[in-house]
């Protein structure tokens, strides 16, 4: 029964298959009494992907979270972590499963080591290699110094730490990590984002948080819920582009009729934000500024300023969240597009 | 596995300073109950003589001091099981267990078995007391050792039900106060009964764990008694592995 952390990275290597689901969450609801946290989601994970979980307070995160690592049992629907149904067959799941949950779950009598010795033995690391495990989790986690200290006495941020090495120890196809850069001091954060795209290269990562910037710097893919609903899922690439520029702040000394503005080609709609102050929506494709200055010199309208705005992750994700406060999605910014599939 | 959780759990409790004050204040109010009873026995040793067929050491001594290490158990189990599961839950600890592959019996025998062990060893330090007196007497080995199967099944079933009121609260205090009643409850429930008519008598004496522990330090070994003991663990223990199941899902 037992899996070693070697055994399981060759695991890793054997499937070269980078595709390989490893996670598949199908139509999951959960119930509070009559209170739907989560509703009807389905996702899957591969391979080699992080992926984000964002959503405002209460949206379901860490309730899809729990129900994910066999924490809490969906109302109904089925997940199934590296082809093993959570509830059917939960060793064989919970194998390749690693959890971080809010609270990292950590013993404040033992020391480190004591503690990570313990997660071994009950994530079945084979004996011969609890001492390599221990040592690369500890590495990995920036503990390697740690090791002697009484679990109480450690900073939060250390202890933050020590609940993500209990979650990788056993080097888990799947690892899961609930808000994992709570609490640490900026240069944490960083080591930490770096490990997890590290991680991310050969296992699949799910992780939730309220930093939009970390969804940037660490997913490939992102899941925006609310209200236990899925609203978005994209790629990261996907969502820099929606972040793109689509409108232009434009001001002139003797500003020009909204007509003329709007006659560019690809303009959409224009509005006067005060005198002499433009806000111009155009189709993404189409970049009209160069045209506007060209003719801004040609007409003497005494250009001052032009700046594309972009519309930041927090932006999207405020219009995202918010609108569907109005019970439609469809209703989003013209800009963002519901999820397709 | 289940090893595991149980040297585990044996061990957390060594690092607290609870299991050795346990350890040493029962180990000094038996002791103390113990000598008295010795004092006794020496007192009236002239007057035994002269009775036709006297009472025996083990009778007079062994005997009380199981009944009495019996009732100061029934104070300390609460105690030692309260933070078993409740605590975890609290703390929030318990995710690493559920999310690790372990199954719900392997948590609920683990942490029975890891006290359980604890309270052996109490029970063996209790038990060197008695055999103090065969350096200056005889001991009828036979009452003894129904007495101390007898006394070892009564602290697994009080365990067992402390693991239990453990995994339905949060709070230890709470799981200890319940595990305390229901068990006072069950010792002195055929009492009430025999006040008023002898209504439901039979199954107030079968419940009662009191009655079932007496014939045992008596030395009366019935495989009874034994069962009784042995569903009443294996009841708890099935409602606590039961109890972790369902608190997935409600709430």
């Amino acid at each position: 029964m037992s899996v070693t952390a070697a055994e399981n990275q060759n695991l890793t290597s054997a499937h070269t298959n980078s595709r390989e689901q490893l996670v598949s969450v199908k139509n999951v609801s959960r119930y509070y009494g009559k209170n739907k946290a989560v509703d009807n989601i389905s996702f899957d994970v591969h391979r080699g992907e992080v992926l984000g979980l964002l959503g405002p307070n209460g949206a379901g995160k860490s309730s899809t979270m729990q129900m994910l690592t066999g924490n809490l049992a969906p109302s109904n629907g089925q997940i199934e972590i590296n082809t093993f149904d959570i509830l059917d067959e939960p060793k064989e799941a919970k194998l390749s499963l690693g959890y971080l949950p809010e609270q990292p779950p950590i013993y404040k009598d033992l020391t480190i080591n004591e503690f990570l010795a313990y997660c071994a033995k009950i994530n079945r690391i084979a004996r011969s290699h609890h001492q390599s495990a221990i040592k690369l989790a500890k590495q990995r986690c920036g503990l390697d110094k740690m090791g002697h200290r009484i679990i109480g006495n450690l900073s939060k941020g250390y202890q933050q730490r020590l609940g993500i090495a209990q979650a990788i120890i056993h080097s888990p196809a799947v690892i899961v990590l609930d808000e994992p850069t709570v609490g640490l001091d900026p240069r944490q954060i960083k080591e930490i984002r770096a490990l997890i795209r590290e991680l991310g290269n050969d296992h699949s990562i799910i992780l939730s948080t309220h930093i939009l910037p970390e969804v940037t710097a660490t997913c490939d893919r992102v899941l925006i819920i609310n209200k236990g609903k899925i609203v978005i899922t994209e790629s990261i690439n996907g969502l820099q582009q929606r972040i793109q520029s689509s409108s232009l702040l434009v001001a002139f000394n003797s500003p020009p009729q909204i007509k003329d503005l709007a006659a560019f080609e690809g303009t959409v709609s224009v509005e006067e934000i005060d005198s002499g102050r433009f806000r111009l929506h155009h189709d993404p494709t189409i970049d009209p500024s160069e045209k506007i200055v060209i003719r801004s010199v040609e007409n003497k309208w005494g250009l001052t300023e032009i700046t594309p705005e972009k519309l930041s992750l927090e932006e999207i994700f405020l219009d995202i969240t918010c609108s569907e406060n109005d019970g439609d999605i469809a209703n989003v910014d013209t800009n963002i597009n519901p999820v397709e599939d | 596995m289940i090893l595991t959780l149980a040297h585990h759990e044996l061990r957390n409790l060594f690092l607290s300073p609870l299991a050795w004050s346990i350890l040493a204040i029962v180990q000094f109010i038996i002791a103390y109950l113990f000598l008295g009873q010795v004092d006794w026995y020496l007192q009236n040793q002239a007057q035994l003589k002269t009775m036709l067929n006297p009472p025996g050491l083990t009778e007079l001594v062994v005997s009380p001091v199981f009944s009495n290490a019996a009732i100061i158990l029934l104070l300390v189990i609460p105690l030692l099981t309260m933070r078993l599961i409740a605590e975890e839950k609290r703390n929030q600890t318990l995710a690493l267990l559920l999310s690790a592959p372990v199954s719900m019996t392997e948590i609920v025998l683990g942490k029975y078995l890891g006290i359980l062990g604890f309270v052996l060893i109490n029970l063996f330090l209790i038990t060197l007391m008695p055999f103090s007196l065969l350096t200056a007497g005889q001991l009828d080995i036979g009452m003894m050792s129904a007495g101390f199967i007898g006394l070892t099944l009564l602290l697994a079933s009080f365990t067992a039900t402390g693991v239990y009121m453990s995994t339905i609260t949060t709070q230890p205090t709470i799981a200890a106060v319940s595990t305390f009643g229901l068990l006072l409850l069950l010792w002195v429930i055929d009492w009430a009964v025999n006040i008023n008519t002898n209504k439901a008598t039979e199954v107030t004496e079968y419940l009662s764990m009191l009655r079932h522990y007496q014939s045992l330090i008596n030395g009366v070994f019935s495989s009874s008694d034994v069962i009784y003991y042995l569903i009443f663990i294996s009841t708890f223990l099935v409602l606590s592995i039961r109890q972790l199941h369902a608190d997935r899902l409600q709430h």
